[in-house]
């Protein structure tokens, strides 16, 4: 078995840009040691590459051609498209694990169409977590796209089989590897709604995700979620290829709604890793 | 299709530095290549983030552009609840507002002392 961590976490742009305006600064800072120790548990399973799971957010593809699902395959991968000030995190480059990736990307595609990609920009949505799990940038990672903002989105039993597809992928590899989703769960981001949580919502779907209740998180209708979580929700998408992969029960590390200036309800979370 | 334009021509201004700098050279030169109504193209020269986002502008790509034009958070915030009651509900997309121009996220750093960026 080669994948030996797999977790979530949240991506938000303003859990690093908008740190500063945090008013409940003791719940900011749990939520930054919660991180910590998410880096802490990547670090002690001696993983060798870090599958990234997270949503476009127009940094790579845009609607002339937007795949479901995209792998970086490139020795290199550049980001934060955003402005540096904006974001607090400068402009770098990111180690990939091309071969590993290329190995990947050769068995998903047995069982779940992918595209891939050499020229991987990162915007928030990896580089976010970056900041937090390899701020030195020292661990090769691939990261990995799911079509949430551009209907029409995958179907969620198919993301379920994409999840399946990367575990299966990596247990085929003598590279140990991580694997987190970074996703949103209900938000309302870049909108004048910005802020807005669905703290209920939010817990209910976590419990679920935490569960592996496959039937009650395959249940979800967009245009459910679009109401009652936003169009921000499409992103659950993430979390549940990260559950998938898993197979394994969860533990929720943190979550809190009390950070609106970060526009999420602020996640970590780890899964067994199960057979 | 127009839509589509504004989107493209945006999403290709946020990831390309090259293009970018032709942007802020000459704006006129950087929309030539775009299939723009007259109000997309003032909307986009003159950085009218209200407007774009009315338009439908999907909010990933219009938080980048907020992001490249330097807009203070809570302004970018402000603009498009400006933008709706200025031009109405929002025309396209995924993006719309909900909430009622109610503000979610906490004091504006102006209330505060504090600077954005």
């Amino acid at each position: 078995m080669s994948l030996v961590y797999a977790g979530i976490l949240s991506h938000a742009p303003g859990i690093t840009g908008r740190a500063h305006l945090v008013d409940n600064e003791a719940v900011r800072d749990a939520f930054y040691a919660s991180l910590e120790k998410q880096r802490l548990e990547i670090e002690a399973t001696g993983a060798e590459a870090l599958i990234v799971i997270a949503a476009e957010h127009f940094a790579n593809f845009f609607m002339d051609n937007m795949p479901a699902y995209c792998l970086g395959i490139g020795d290199k991968h550049k980001g934060p498209i955003e402005d540096s000030e904006w974001l607090k995190i400068a402009k770098t480059e990111i180690p990939g694990a091309p071969d590993l990736a290329t190995r990947l990307v050769n068995s998903v595609m047995q069982t779940v169409d992918v595209a891939y990609s050499e020229e991987w920009q990162c915007d928030h949505g990896i580089m976010v977590p970056l900041n937090f799990l390899t701020p030195s940038y020292d661990l090769p990672v691939i990261p990995v796209n799911i079509n949430c903002q551009g209907p029409p989105l995958t179907p969620l039993s198919r993301v379920w089989q994409f999840g399946e597809a990367l575990r299966k992928a990596c247990d085929e590899e003598a590279e140990k590897i991580a694997i987190v989703g970074t996703g949103g769960i209900s938000h309302w981001p870049a909108t004048p709604d910005s802020g807005k949580i669905n703290e209920a919502w939010d817990r209910s779907f976590l419990d679920q995700l935490m569960q592996q209740d496959k039937d009650k998180l395959l249940s979800y209708i967009d245009e459910e979620v679009y109401a009652q979580a936003g169009q921000g929700g499409f992103e659950i998408r993430t979390l549940i290829a990260a559950a998938a992969a898993a197979k394994g029960k969860g533990d929720l590390q943190f979550y809190t709604a009390e950070l609106p200036i970060f526009a999420v309800g602020c996640t970590v979370a780890r899964f067994d890793i199960s057979v | 299709m127009s839509l589509y334009q504004v989107q493209k021509f945006l999403y290709n201004l946020n990831r390309d530095e090259q293009m970018q700098q032709v942007f802020a050279d000459n704006k006129n030169k950087a929309l030539a290549n775009y299939d723009l109504t007259d109000e997309e193209h003032a909307a986009l020269e003159l950085g009218d983030i209200g407007l774009l986002y009315v338009l439908g502008v999907n909010g990933q790509i219009l938080m980048h552009y907020a992001a490249y034009l330097q807009i203070e958070w809570f302004d970018y915030l402000q603009a498009m609840r400006d933008g709706v009651d200025k031009h109405g509900p929002v025309r396209a997309g995924i993006y719309a507002m909900t909430g009622g121009g109610k503000l979610f996220a906490q004091t504006p750093p102006s209330d505060k002392g504090e600077s954005f960026q």
